[in-house]
C-alpha cells in the first residue's frame, strides 16, 4: 500500500506540486495524465527524492518518509523500494545491457554474482534482448534502451514501479515494442505509476487515471470514468485535445 | 666547432639507460601518490565538504601557483630545517613527495572537470535504482569520468617522467644527473645532452603509444 499526503513542491515562486494526496493499493496500476508542465514528472522524482519535496509524507509498505525530517537513510530505503523508468533511459553508459541489469542487485540488494546475472538472463530473454546482452548502450536503439531500461527496474522487484513518459524520447518506430514490454509488466500486477501521453495505452492498462492539472490532482476514477465521461471541464478540455 | 663524436655518444646510451629504472620509478610512484590525491580531491570539490574544502582549494591553488623547483627546494632543503624529523629524507624521497603534491594538484582539477562532464541523467540513474553517493561516485560516474580524463593524465605522467629531471638539483643521480657527471668529466656537453634527450624522447614516444591503447580500451563502451 503507498500512500501520499500532502506532497508539495516549489521552484522558487512557482508551486509545482500543491498538495498532492494519492493512494496506491498493491498491485494496481495507476495512469497519470494531463498538459504539459503541470507536474506529473515532478511528482515522480519526489516519490523518490530525486528532486526533494518541500513538505508532505510518502507512505511505502511499513515506511514513512515525512519531507520535514527524512533522513538521508530514509530516503536510501524509500529508493530501494521504488523503480524508475526515465524518459531518457539513462541506462548507465559503461556498463553492457546485462550489467545494467545486475548492477544494482549486486551493489545494492549484495546478491551473489551468479543469482545476479541469471536474474538478468532471464529478463534479457524476457524483454527479447538475449542476443545484446554484452552490447553498451550506445550501441543499442531507443528501444532496446528503454526495454533495458525496463529490465533494469524489473530486476528490482521493488514495491512500486515509477515510470515517467517511457515512450516520449522514442522515434515512433520503438514506440510500440516498448508499450508491448510495459503491457506485459502491468499483466503481472506490478504496482506502477506511470506519467504517459498514450491514452489509448493508458486506458488499457490502467486500473484507475489520475488527471493533474496547475500541480494538482483534478480528477481520478477508472479508465471508463474518466476517459468517458470526464466529470472536469479542464479534463474534458485536455482530452478533446490529445484526441 | 668539432664532428659529432658518435662513439661516445654510442657509449653513453647503457650508462644512462641504466638510469632509467630510477627515472620511470619515481614517476610511476609519484603518479600512484598523484592519481589518488587527485581522485580524493577532485571528489571532494565536487561534494564540496565544508572546510575540507577550504583546505583542497588553498593546497591546489599553492602547488599550480608556484614552480616545482622552488617546491623541491622547499621540501628538500627548507622543511627540514624547521621540522627536525625530516632531516633524514633523501633527494630521491623527497622529488617523490614533490612531483605527488605538485602533479596532483593539476590532475584534481582534470578529473573535477570530468566528474562535473559526465551526465546528471548518470547520477540520478544510479540514486534511483538505490546506490549511495560513494558508490553512484566509484561505480557510475568515475569510470566515465576516467575516460574523459585519461588523455589529459597521461599528457600530465609524461610530463611528470620529463620533471624527474629536476631530481638531479637534490643531489639525486638519475638519467639527467648521470649525464652531467658524465659530460663534466668529458666535455662533450651536446653530445651527452644530446643522447638524455633523445633517450627521454624514446620513453615519451614509447607512454604516447600506450595510452593509444588505453584509449581504444576505454572507449569500447562508446564504440558502435
Amino acid at each position: 500500500m503507498i500512500t501520499i499526503r500532502g506532497l508539495t513542491k516549489r521552484y522558487g515562486a512557482n508551486t509545482v506540486l500543491d498538495g498532492i494526496n494519492l493512494g496506491i493499493a498493491a498491485g494496481e496500476r495507476v495512469a497519470i495524465i494531463g498538459p504539459s508542465g503541470t507536474g506529473k514528472s515532478t511528482l515522480l522524482r519526489c516519490l523518490n527524492y530525486l528532486d526533494r519535496p518541500d513538505s508532505g509524507v510518502i507512505g511505502i509498505g511499513d515506511l514513512t518518509v515525512d519531507a520535514a525530517s527524512a533522513s538521508s537513510a530514509q530516503i536510501l530505503a524509500l529508493r530501494r523500494r521504488t523503480a524508475f523508468v526515465f524518459q531518457n533511459y539513462a541506462l548507465f553508459a559503461n556498463k553492457t545491457a546485462r550489467d545494467n541489469i545486475t548492477e544494482a542487485l549486486i551493489t545494492v540488494q549484495r546478491k551473489p554474482r551468479a543469482e545476479a546475472e541469471a536474474r538478468a538472463d532471464d529478463i534479457l530473454h524476457e524483454i527479447g534482448l538475449s542476443d545484446k546482452s554484452a552490447s553498451y548502450p550506445a550501441a543499442l536503439s531507443g528501444g532496446q534502451q528503454q526495454r533495458v531500461g525496463i529490465g533494469r527496474a524489473m530486476a528490482l522487484d521493488a514495491a512500486l514501479m515509477l515510470l515517467d513518459e517511457p515512450t516520449s524520447a522514442l522515434d515512433p518506430e520503438w514506440v510500440g515494442e516498448v508499450l508491448d514490454l510495459m503491457r506485459r509488466v502491468a499483466e503481472r500486477r506490478q504496482t506502477m505509476l506511470i506519467v504517459t501521453h498514450e491514452m489509448q495505452f493508458a486506458r488499457e492498462i490502467a486500473d484507475r487515471i489520475v488527471f493533474m492539472d496547475g500541480g494538482r490532482i483534478v480528477e481520478e476514477g477508472t479508465p471508463a470514468q474518466i476517459f468517458d465521461a470526464p466529470q472536469d471541464v479542464r479534463t474534458a478540455n485536455f482530452l478533446r485535445r490529445v484526441r | 666547432m668539432h664532428g659529432l663524436n658518435i662513439d661516445y655518444m654510442l657509449g653513453l646510451v647503457p650508462v644512462i639507460l641504466g638510469y632509467v629504472p630510477l627515472t620511470i620509478g619515481m614517476a610511476l610512484a609519484a603518479m600512484v601518490g598523484a592519481l589518488l590525491l587527485a581522485c580524493l580531491m577532485a571528489v571532494e570539490r565536487v561534494m564540496r565538504v565544508p572546510v575540507l574544502d577550504q583546505f583542497v582549494q588553498l593546497f591546489i591553488s599553492f602547488f599550480r601557483g608556484t614552480p616545482l623547483l622552488v617546491q623541491l627546494f622547499l621540501f628538500y632543503y627548507g622543511l627540514p630545517q624547521i621540522l627536525p624529523v625530516l632531516s633524514g629524507i633523501n633527494g630521491v624521497t623527497a622529488a617523490i613527495i614533490g612531483l605527488t603534491l605538485h602533479f596532483s594538484a593539476y590532475m584534481a582539477e582534470s578529473i573535477r572537470a570530468a566528474i562535473l562532464g559526465v551526465d546528471r541523467s548518470q547520477w540520478e540513474a544510479a540514486q534511483a535504482v538505490g546506490m549511495t553517493q560513494a558508490q553512484s561516485m566509484r561505480r557510475i560516474v568515475l569510470p566515465q569520468a576516467a575516460r574523459v580524463a585519461a588523455p589529459t593524465l597521461v599528457n600530465y605522467f609524461i610530463d611528470m617522467i620529463k620533471s624527474t629531471s629536476l631530481a638531479f638539483t637534490l643531489g639525486v643521480t638519475e638519467m639527467m644527473g648521470a649525464t652531467q657527471k658524465e659530460a663534466a668529466g668529458s666535455f662533450l656537453y651536446f653530445e651527452a645532452f644530446l643522447v638524455v634527450a633523445v633517450l627521454y624522447w624514446a620513453i615519451v614516444e614509447t607512454l604516447a603509444f600506450l595510452q593509444r591503447l588505453l584509449e581504444r580500451h576505454l572507449n569500447k563502451a562508446i564504440a558502435r
